[in-house]
């Protein structure tokens, strides 16, 4: 189970999804899963054993590394991703559900194939489940934003800590490796996680302003 | 065989199984094996690497990872991944063997099918799934305990004091990452127990649809049994609800000519 399986997963329950959710989809995983297992991976890939503490003490750089680096930034970004496409699959076992009871209740001619086929329109129930997903998606999103805010004073790497912790005698100076290279790509990250919660909210946006039309226009007829 | 070999295997299960069953599965595979091979593996990449003790005694440092670390986080979770799995294949293979039956019948008996639907909970099928259930329930559980044993806990501490030969007196060992294998220890050991409360979930539902099933059954025996054995006799032709007066009840053969011989009622009759 790896990126290719979750995404063969999500698309599936794109075919409900509306245009903006599609785009979402895309810049989810062109921007964001893709620029993680490419490039990301081999900047942080020697994080720790190119982390540099200038002292001979054994056991200091990794205390000091441990305690700057309490979750590392590819971690978090792969938590990130896997808590905000979970809500799409909880969309998915919903249609699965409406398809499997359609096929008992009224359909039962026709084969659960062609009933797989189609598209439900997004009303009742569906909408209901589809907003409750884009609500957990933009919280997801906003909370391990936030999280990598916190641990890390910001999206900046500096170039240089210094760090007190026992067994580290004194005031210590330890280096990060790639520094400028890792504000850049937390930065990429970043960017590309608020293109996804601005899409998200536009799309409850659209899904709750198609909801009111369309009940102020029944409400009319 | 992979992890998607497996996914694979047990993605059949999903026909067969309950509700809670595929949410089960998928909470499985999305956060505990997902999780396990894209992030999990890379923390603990690097243990024996920078695993890092006070002193220049050599093999000093093999020997305390290795006192320190008898069994890997990330091996006993890629055991309990597997082990948690599996029961779900002895329903599969149930299925299999039952649609293997179904076909033998069927050409030995011109057509004629064994089972109305193999893969429906009925049955031997029940016991079966039950069974995976306490099977799955029980590895996870046995699986944290392991850890929990192994490990005093799911504390990751940064240091550990080591005095086996051939290291000198006391030396002080530090691990690499502690806090970040800590995280996701808690991830993984929070995710087992969620899943150990579906598989728990899963059992009482199934128990209870059976039970109900069965009250439903005994409750329709017993009114068959009653009205068997009270068989309804001719009785006299029902009462009409709206009872006739003795007053007003009129005699059939009064007439205006022998009006005088009708004596009158005295009153109106007891109420009942």
């Amino acid at each position: 189970m790896s990126w290719p399986a979750l995404y063969t997963q999500l698309v599936g329950a794109n075919r409900h999804s509306t245009s903006l959710g599609k785009i979402w989809l895309s810049v989810l995983f062109i921007f964001r899963v893709m620029v993680l297992v490419v490039a990301a991976e081999s900047v942080w890939g020697d994080e720790q054993s190119d982390f540099t503490c200038n002292t001979l003490q054994p056991g200091c750089e990794n205390v000091c590394y441990d305690q700057f680096f309490p979750v590392s930034h590819i971690r978090l970004w792969c938590l990130q991703l896997v808590f905000v496409s979970t809500p799409t699959l909880l969309v998915a076992m919903y249609v699965a559900y409406r398809n499997h009871r359609d096929k008992r209740r009224l359909l039962q001619e026709e084969e659960l194939e062609t009933l797989k086929k189609r598209r439900l329109p997004i009303a009742g129930a569906l909408w209901w489940t589809y907003a409750c997903s884009l609500v957990f998606r933009l919280l997801f999103e906003g909370g391990f934003m936030y999280a990598l805010y916190v641990v890390y004073d910001g999206f900046q790497m500096p170039r240089l800590v210094q760090c007190d912790q026992w067994p580290c005698p004194n005031l210590v100076d330890c280096f990060i490796s790639r520094p400028t290279e890792k504000t850049i790509f937390t930065v990429f990250m970043a960017t590309a996680s608020s293109i996804c919660m601005v899409l998200n909210m536009a799309e409850l946006a659209y899904l709750v302003a198609k909801a009111v039309t369309s009940g102020w226009r029944g409400w009319n007829q | 065989m992979n992890w998607s070999a497996l996914e694979a295997l047990i993605s059949g299960v999903n026909k067969y199984s309950t509700v809670f069953g595929r949410v089960w599965l998928s909470m499985v595979f999305v956060f505990r094996v997902m999780v396990f091979v894209v992030a999990a593996q890379r923390v603990w990449g690097d243990e024996n690497k920078d695993f890092v003790c006070n002193t220049a005694q050599p093999g000093c440092i093999n020997v305390c990872y290795d006192s320190i670390f008898p069994i890997s986080h990330i091996r006993l979770w890629a055991l309990q991944l597997i082990f948690v799995t599996c029961p779900s294949l002895m329903v599969v293979g149930h299925v299999k063997y039952r649609e293997k039956k179904d076909m033998q019948y069927g050409a030995s008996h011109k057509g004629a099918h064994l089972y109305a639907n193999p893969g429906k909970k009925r049955g031997g099928l029940w016991w079966t799934y039950l069974v995976s259930l306490v099977f799955k329930a029980g590895f996870d559980a046995g699986f944290l305990y392991l850890l929990y044993h192994i490990y005093d806990g799911y504390d990751m501490p940064r240091l550990s004091k080591c005095s086996l030969a051939p290291c000198p007196n006391t030396v002080d060992c530090y691990i690499s990452r502690p806090t970040e294998k800590k995280i996701f220890t808690l991830f993984m050991v929070v995710s087992s127990a969620l899943c150990i409360l579906m598989c728990i979930c899963e059992m009482i539902y199934l128990i209870s649809k059976r039970i109900q099933k069965l009250i439903k059954r005994k409750t329709e025996a017993e009114r068959r049994l009653f009205a068997e054995s009270h068989e309804m006799t001719p009785l006299a032709a029902p009462r009409s609800e709206f009872r006739s007066k003795t007053s007003l009840r009129v005699d059939p053969t009064a007439s205006v000519q022998n009006l005088s011989n009708i004596k009158e009622e005295d009153g109106p009759p007891p109420k009942k």
